[in-house]
């Protein structure tokens, strides 16, 4: 099961959940996982920055998630 | 991954290919466009910080002669109430002294400047919130009396949009095990990015509802998706066409003359110019954050931190989205800590809405923590580098916001910086020296790139970013060492909207490292073909075809006596062989690869007008791998001036009405080329695995480690540490008077 | 608006041009001749990116007035560059020396650095600084720019 932890500004989506063991195969089933869980978390998670076993994507989306993953999402990062 | 001593054209310093148009003045930018019949727009801006608008009433200035159209928020959608949309125009209230009310389109910039002083404009003025302290107390007026902090409805309207807190471990129990604790208070002030040419546009709009800009801009496509966004078109109705960019530096990724510029057009159906003057950029145009971080670190007596905390408040300006995420994230980046807490505010306050300015976020909140790795450094009596080696993040350590560090290069920066010869060489005693980290991210996202090869073998790059300091030199390297062709023969060229495949816009050091890849990737693919048109040729499979040096070979134990095929060879034929050559890719770039540095500087101040003298900085990066070394050194020199500028004398001084002073060259004072002195690189490569010759992005982190490194090399000279930003003559003056 | 008769020589080619009273040398080099090569960074004289020589005086074009100009001779970025010869060392040396960036100050860098060496052919490190002084760059902090004049210089006195 993979490792996903939540920041602070995500517990309102999450009814304050800060970390959650899940059981997926890619980013786009994780993302599935949690709108079903926490209806309205889906526009929020993919449109940050997430990071995947120390990776950070933008636009993640068919990215794999292994069993022994972590999965963090952050805010989203620009540049200047 | 190929060997750095097998490269050819990588790490090789040529001359770019757009350079002769750009020494000679050739090179056209945003305001060197000219259209027949054009017409010219200005903008009327508020002259309150904060007010409320009853009316505005444009009739006197649509009557002057020479005037063809006058627009207020009233001409723009209504259905559209982004914060962009209200920032290009304001609605209902004006939100900081220089926020855009009005615009005019006339004959002349003259008779345009004429038309705006006959549009009447009835204010409510209100007080500014002015300062974060203003802004976060209790009661505070609000500048926004319908936002709620993180959207939540059941809480109060305030000032504060947005927070974000992130921990680790348990601080009490680190506090409980360090032997010494530093504990203090930075403020940074609002810099401006400072880019030498204003913003500017030409747009022009068809009857049918095309629309095309031309305009100086770090993202074309980001221009259009925002130009769309505010005027309710699609991204299809938009052309966006680049012209050569003076500068950005974040700041030219917001738009805010061009979906003024396209109304007007719309309304008078001719071309419209808008371009701002120094003052408008200095008063209406994104600086960074204004900030106050509050850091606390405990360690061992070996050095060895035992736990840290951060609260963070940055100002957003009069819109929410200040970088306070990557404040926050960045802050203890450098280091493995077991125990930290981290909490950002991000805060609305009556100035204009801060952009992007080089590693955004990142200079102000790790100024405060690499002065507070000073003082420890000072107190336990460590050399600081050493200091910093024994807490140094490395491939495998636990970002603390989240993700294990994949390679990066901090230890080795470092490490180069134990040994580098200025840093050997001790300075004097009316010398102070300072050392600091610098960081950032980097990211990846969206570019595409087509490659083409012309009759006589010459290689043509068309790509979407805007070239901002010698990127179309990179390109070329990059394309020559992957094709096998002479640097020579290759031009790179930075297409419009519709003349090349989507691409993110250039910033977030991105450039080099994701265009890079589509380019590199196109060569592949042209490679690709050549050897199917060789093997069509030899008739053979392109399985026994090679790629060597340039030229399709046949495979080593293929039978067959044939001259090797060159690039220029496959061209002259292509016609029999399939047609043109071209190559293309579009990708979504991962794995970008955090870039580290470490900077000293060492300064005498002068203790009669507390002027500090920068008499030497050296720069250690970590580039992955210098495509084109000079320009790698160039972002190093450039980041770090402007970083000793922000240390030293930049500001935003602010009456009690909130208007901005020294909105000028003359009083904003960015460093020249007398105040300086050289800057010493030295690139460090500890290649980024996710890129095929492993480059990081260099653009950002250059500008971080600064602003510490002078404060800590001032607090090294005067024994006491002087908190806040700037350093500049009077504030050094008054802390040296205050102690004596 | 009336409008005012101005005579002068750019780059060596006579220009006659009717321009209005408030308008600067650079609107008129740029608006009205078209050479656009001179650039506004600030209008008040602050950035030296519209510098050009007005009878071999170095002068910020946004602060002269453009009927200043009449009977006098103007050099811009666009002249410095000989037809026959290309490059000016300067122009050449700052493309080898990679002392441009985006490029938008270069114009002004190229005039300023080409008038101080012409009057001092060896300028040291702390002359060329202070005669540059009044040219902002925001992006190479100055350190390529300066060590492009030097080499220039070198290669104009070989034998120093
Ligand atoms: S535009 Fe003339 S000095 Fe800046
Ligand atoms: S190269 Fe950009 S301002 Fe000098």
């Amino acid at each position: 099961m993979a490792r996903v932890v939540f920041p602070d500004h995500l517990h309102r989506f999450t009814d304050g959940t800060h970390e959650l063991e899940v059981d997926c195969s890619s980013f786009r089933q994780l993302v599935q996982i949690l709108e079903e869980r926490w209806p309205g978390i889906e526009s929020v998670i993919t449109s940050t920055t997430v990071a995947i076993d120390g990776q950070l994507f933008q636009d993640a989306w068919f990215e794999k998630i292994e069993p022994d993953s972590e999965v963090f999402f952050l805010q989203r990062i620009e540049g200047g | 991954m190929a060997e750095a001593a097998n490269f050819k054209a990588i790490g090789t310093r040529p001359i770019r290919p757009d350079g002769i148009d750009k020494v000679t003045g050739r090179a056209n930018f945003g305001a060197d466009l000219n259209l027949p019949d054009m017409l010219h727009g200005k903008v009327l801006r508020s002259p309150h910080a904060h007010a409320r608008i009853k009316r505005i009433d444009l009739t006197k200035a649509q009557a002057m002669e020479g005037v063809y159209a006058v627009i207020s928020s009233a001409d723009f959608p209504q259905e559209v109430t982004s914060s962009l949309s209200k920032n290009i125009l304001a609605r209902d209230k004006a939100l900081y002294h220089g926020h855009a009310l009005a615009a005019v389109a006339a004959r002349t910039p003259r008779i345009a400047e004429e038309a705006l002083e006959r549009i009447e404009v009835e204010y409510e003025v209100l007080p500014p919130v002015l300062s974060l302290d203003d802004a976060m107390r209790e009661r505070a007026i609000l500048v926004c009396e319908d936002l709620r902090t993180n959207d939540d409805e059941s809480s109060p309207p305030s000032n504060v949009a947005a927070t974000q807190r992130f921990e680790r471990g348990d601080v009490t129990k680190g506090f409980a095990k360090a032997d010494v604790i530093v504990q203090e208070e930075f403020r940074v002030p609002s810099a401006h990015q400072g880019y030498i040419e204003p913003h500017a546009c030409v747009a022009t709009s068809n009857p049918g509802g095309r629309v095309t800009i031309w305009c100086t801009t770090q993202g074309p496509f980001e221009v259009r998706s925002a130009t769309a966004g505010v005027l309710n078109k699609t991204v299809s109705d938009i052309k966006v066409i680049p012209s050569e960019i003076g500068g950005g530096f974040g700041g030219k990724t917001v738009v805010y003359l061009e979906p003024v510029a396209v109304r007007l057009s719309e309304l008078t159906g001719k071309p419209v110019k808008m371009v701002m003057n120094r003052e408008e950029v200095f008063r209406a145009t994104g600086p960074a954050s204004a900030t106050l971080c509050k850091i606390k670190v405990g360690a061992k007596k070996d050095g060895r931190i035992t736990a840290a905390t951060a609260w963070l408040a940055y100002e957003a300006g009069a819109f929410p989205g200040s970088p306070v995420g990557p404040g926050c994230m960045s802050v203890f980046a450098p280091y493995d800590i077991d125990n930290f807490l981290v909490e950002g505010y991000d805060v609305l306050v009556n100035k204009p809405k801060v952009a992007a300015y080089r590693a955004p976020g990142a200079p102000q909140s790790m100024h405060a923590m690499e002065c507070a790795i000073d003082e420890l450094a000072q107190e336990l009596e460590i050399d600081p580098i050493d200091l910093r080696l024994k807490n140094a993040a490395k491939e495998g350590t636990i970002a603390p916001y989240g993700p294990k560090f994949p390679p990066i290069g901090l230890v080795e920066c470092l490490e180069a910086a134990k040994r580098h010869p200025n840093y050997v060489n001790k300075p004097s005693e009316e010398v102070g020296r300072g050392v600091a980290v610098g960081f950032w991210f980097n990211i990846g996202m969206q570019s595409s790139a087509e490659v083409n090869i012309a009759e006589d073998g010459a290689v043509s790059i068309m790509e979407g970013s805007p070239d901002i300091g010698g990127s179309r030199a990179s390109m070329c390297l990059m394309a020559a060492e992957t094709l096998g062709v002479p640097y020579e023969t290759i031009n790179a060229h930075v297409g419009d909207t519709e003349s090349t495949g989507f691409c993110n816009l250039t910033g977030g050091s991105r450039t080099t490292f994701a265009t890079g890849l589509a380019v590199v990737k196109a060569c592949e693919d042209v490679i690709a073909q050549c050897k199917a048109r060789a093997a069509m040729t030899w008739e053979l499979d392109v399985e026994q075809v090679d790629w060597r040096d340039g030229q399709a070979v046949p495979r080593p134990g293929v039978n067959i006596d044939v001259e090797p095929l060159s690039l220029a060879d496959i061209a002259k034929t292509m016609s029999r062989t399939g047609g043109p050559l071209l190559g293309r890719a579009s990708l979504n770039a991962q794995g970008a690869g955090a870039c580290f540095s470490v900077n000293w500087t060492d300064v005498t101040i002068d203790r009669e007008t507390g002027k500090v003298d920068v008499k030497a900085f050296t720069a250690i990066q970590d580039a992955g791998r210098a495509i084109h070394p000079s320009y790698v050194e160039g972002q190093m020199q450039g980041g770090a001036v402007q970083g000793l500028g922000w240390a030293l004398n930049e500001e935003y001084i602010y009456d009690d009405n909130g208007v901005v002073e020294n909105a000028s060259f003359l009083d904003y004072r960015v460093p020249v080329a007398s105040d300086m002195p050289m800057i010493d690189c030295e690139i460090v490569e500890v290649p980024n695995p996710s890129h095929p010759y492993g480059v990081r992005g260099v653009g950002e982190t250059p500008i971080v480690a600064p602003l510490a490194a002078t404060s800590n090399a001032v607090r090294d000279l005067l024994g006491f540490r002087i908190n806040d930003l700037p350093l500049s003559p009077p504030n050094v003056l008054a802390a040296i008077d205050s102690t004596d | 608006m009336s409008k005012i008769y101005v005579s002068t020589t750019v780059n060596g080619r006579p220009e006659d041009v009717l321009c209005e009273a408030h308008q600067t040398l650079l609107d008129l080099l740029r608006d009205e001749i078209g050479l656009t090569g001179t650039k506004e960074g600030c209008g008040t004289g602050d950035c030296g990116a519209c510098t050009v020589l007005l009878d071999d005086r170095l002068v910020c074009s946004c602060l002269v007035l453009a009927p200043e100009a009449d009977g006098k001779e103007i050099t811009t970025v666009e002249g410095i560059a000989d037809s026959q010869d290309g490059l000016h060392v300067v122009q050449q040396k700052l493309l080898e020396h990679a002392a441009l960036q985006c490029g938008v100050c270069t114009p002004g860098f190229v005039v300023a650095a080409k008038a101080l060496l012409d009057r001092d052919p060896n300028p040291d490190e702390k002359t060329i600084r202070y005669w540059l002084a009044g040219n902002l760059c925001r992006c190479t902090g100055y350190d390529k720019i300066i060590r492009a004049v030097q080499d220039a210089a070198q290669e104009l006195t070989p034998t120093k």
